[in-house]
């Protein structure tokens, strides 16, 4: 599903973000990736979602090589990426409903279609009493969720989130991961870029660790991985 | 989810099935036209809801806009009125030759002969002194003075259309007749001819100059209002570059946007002048009178109402499109 091969970044300022980081992810899997701020986890999710291209290695997803992706195919790339992020990135203008509807309206998806599947994205999350509302009316676990429904309505194959319990309690924070398993339970492939260890480490899934760029750790932690990664 | 590498340039295009049956639905490519369309009337809609809440900043570009427009249309205008107000003196120049008093009719007749078989000359007219007489007693209304006169004062005249009616024959042709012992003086009515065609001329490049000038300014005045749109849309923009949004797509609103203020600013400028034609036609149909001449004010018509609106909605696009190419394409999420 997702291929790094000797991926190296390095911004115009000179600082290697990743340097010769080589990964697979296979579908259908669900992937932490968790490491210290600076450590190269955005640096990294930016690569996968065409935001950043590397400046050297190949990257891979889904058979299409992302070095190559011209930039008028970029938005095409994106329709079949989900993406969750940790300021949620909702619109205040519109309602939840609305908020849900922009990858499908982007892509040009009928109507009926469209409405059929906004729905089902918030029935999902729980949200479909909430659909008129304005998604500043909502609380913070809520618009989350209403970003999760935003991600993953287009059924997109690879759900890539970003902090996505940054700003959650533990409860709410429980409830987003319990989300993101059900995902990839009916096959979606699921990054999640976290440093909430704790909940990293319950969750039980393969977890990579970047440190200065460079990955350090990939595997199932035991039970010691919330004391701080190997 | 195949492994297999794919040279497909949208990887959108296809659906592919996955481990558990579910299948990635993709828009077909007939609902990806109907939702396009969808898209532009939505477009369309908003454009013209948008415009109406904030009424007071959008009410202002669009009368400057107007503005603008309204002067170069109404000297555009003011030219045609112009041109129909004189268009019964102008055409061919022509030379009055008034005869001396004394000469003989039969004198004159054979004069008028000669000079109709001149080469120079297309057509002469000769008005007795009789003839001019009775014309200006009908037309000046001084009947009963002149009536009252025991003598015609007026000589007779042959007016003289040239053949040809470049300056310089028309100075060689009067001086020439002007040597014959039986004329008294020739008038050349051509040096006002000559005048009112050139400021005819000289109002027509103005107003064009002066249309260039302000088209200008709208293409600027739009550019700017889109460029502060797009400022005040920016995180929706970056968010909807983020789910996959082409250019276009995230382009559309701002092109309509810029539609209706040219369209707007047009049908405004039409009404401004229509405004302006109704309070002065007034006026000048008394200074007409004055003048003895039917002469009323004509105003824009419904054409020029298609044309100011068609054109200033296309200035509008054409200001929205500069304003998008350079501000829409550097909004990328970082």
């Amino acid at each position: 599903m997702i291929t790094f091969d000797n991926v190296n970044k390095r911004y115009p300022s000179g600082q290697d973000a990743l340097g010769r980081v080589s990964l697979e992810i296979e579908r259908a899997e669900m992937v932490f990736l968790t490491g210290r701020s600076g450590a190269g986890k955005s640096t990294l999710l930016k690569l996968l979602t065409a935001i950043e291209r590397p400046s050297r290695g190949t990257i891979l997803v889904s058979g299409h090589n992302l070095n190559r992706l011209r930039n008028s195919q970029i938005p095409y790339y994106r329709r079949n990426l989900g993406i969750v992020f940790q300021n949620h990135q909702l619109l205040f203008d519109r309602s939840v409903f609305d908020n849900v509807a922009l990858p499908l309206s982007v892509a040009g998806c009928n109507r009926r279609e469209l409405g059929r599947r906004v729905r089902a994205a918030l029935d999902k999350v729980g949200l479909l009493q909430r659909e008129k509302q304005n998604p500043i009316v909502l609380s913070g676990g809520e618009q989350q969720r209403v970003g999760i429904a935003r991600a993953v309505v287009n059924k997109p194959r690879l759900l890539v989130a970003d902090e996505p319990t940054g700003n959650l309690d533990p409860q709410l924070s429980a409830e987003v991961m319990q989300l993101f398993r059900q995902f990839n339970a009916v096959g979606v492939t699921v990054l999640v870029a976290s440093h909430d260890l704790k909940l990293i480490a319950r969750m039980g899934c393969r977890v990579l660790s970047l440190e200065a760029g460079h990955l350090i750790f990939d595997g199932v932690p035991d039970r010691d991985f919330a004391k701080g990664p190997a | 989810m195949t492994s297999t590498s794919r040279n497909s340039s949208r990887p959108a295009a296809e659906a592919r099935a996955r481990k558990n049956g579910a299948v990635t639905i993709r828009a077909r490519s007939l609902d990806r036209l109907y939702s396009w369309g969808w898209h532009h009337r939505q477009m369309a809609i908003e454009a013209w809801q948008r415009f109406f809440t904030t009424p007071m900043a959008n009410g202002m570009t669009v009368l400057m806009i107007a503005i603008a427009l309204a002067l170069p249309a109404a000297l555009q205008l003011g030219l045609a009125n112009f041109q129909r107000a004189v268009a019964g003196w102008e055409g061919q120049p022509q030379l009055s030759v008034f005869l001396h008093k004394r000469a003989s009719e039969a004198a004159v007749q054979t004069f008028a002969d000669k000079l109709r078989l001149d080469p120079s000359v297309a057509e002469v007219t000769y008005i007795s002194p009789q003839q001019a007489l009775t014309e200006f007693q009908h037309s000046s209304k001084l009947g009963d003075a002149l009536a009252s006169m025991e003598i015609n004062p007026l000589p007779a005249v042959l007016l003289l259309l040239p053949r040809n009616n470049d300056r310089d024959n028309l100075v060689a042709l009067a001086e020439r007749v002007n040597s014959t012992a039986l004329v008294d003086s020739v008038v050349v009515d051509i040096a006002w001819v000559q005048r009112l065609a050139q400021l005819t001329t000289l109002g027509q490049r103005l107003s064009i100059g002066l249309a260039m000038l302000l088209a200008l300014g709208v293409l600027l005045v739009v550019v700017n209002s889109i460029r502060l749109h797009i400022e005040n849309r920016r995180e929706e923009i970056l968010v909807a570059k983020l789910v996959g949004a082409t250019d276009a797509f995230v382009r559309r609103p701002f092109l309509y946007t810029g539609f209706c203020y040219g369209l707007f600013g047009g049908l405004l400028a039409w009404l401004l002048i229509t405004v302006a034609i109704t309070l002065l036609s007034g006026p000048v149909r008394g200074l007409a009178s004055l003048y003895d001449s039917g002469f009323t004010l004509q105003g824009p018509d419904l054409g020029d109402l298609l044309s100011l609106g068609a054109g200033a909605g296309l200035l509008g696009l054409l200001g929205a499109w500069l304003a998008v190419a350079r501000h829409i394409s550097a909004i990328q999420p970082r």
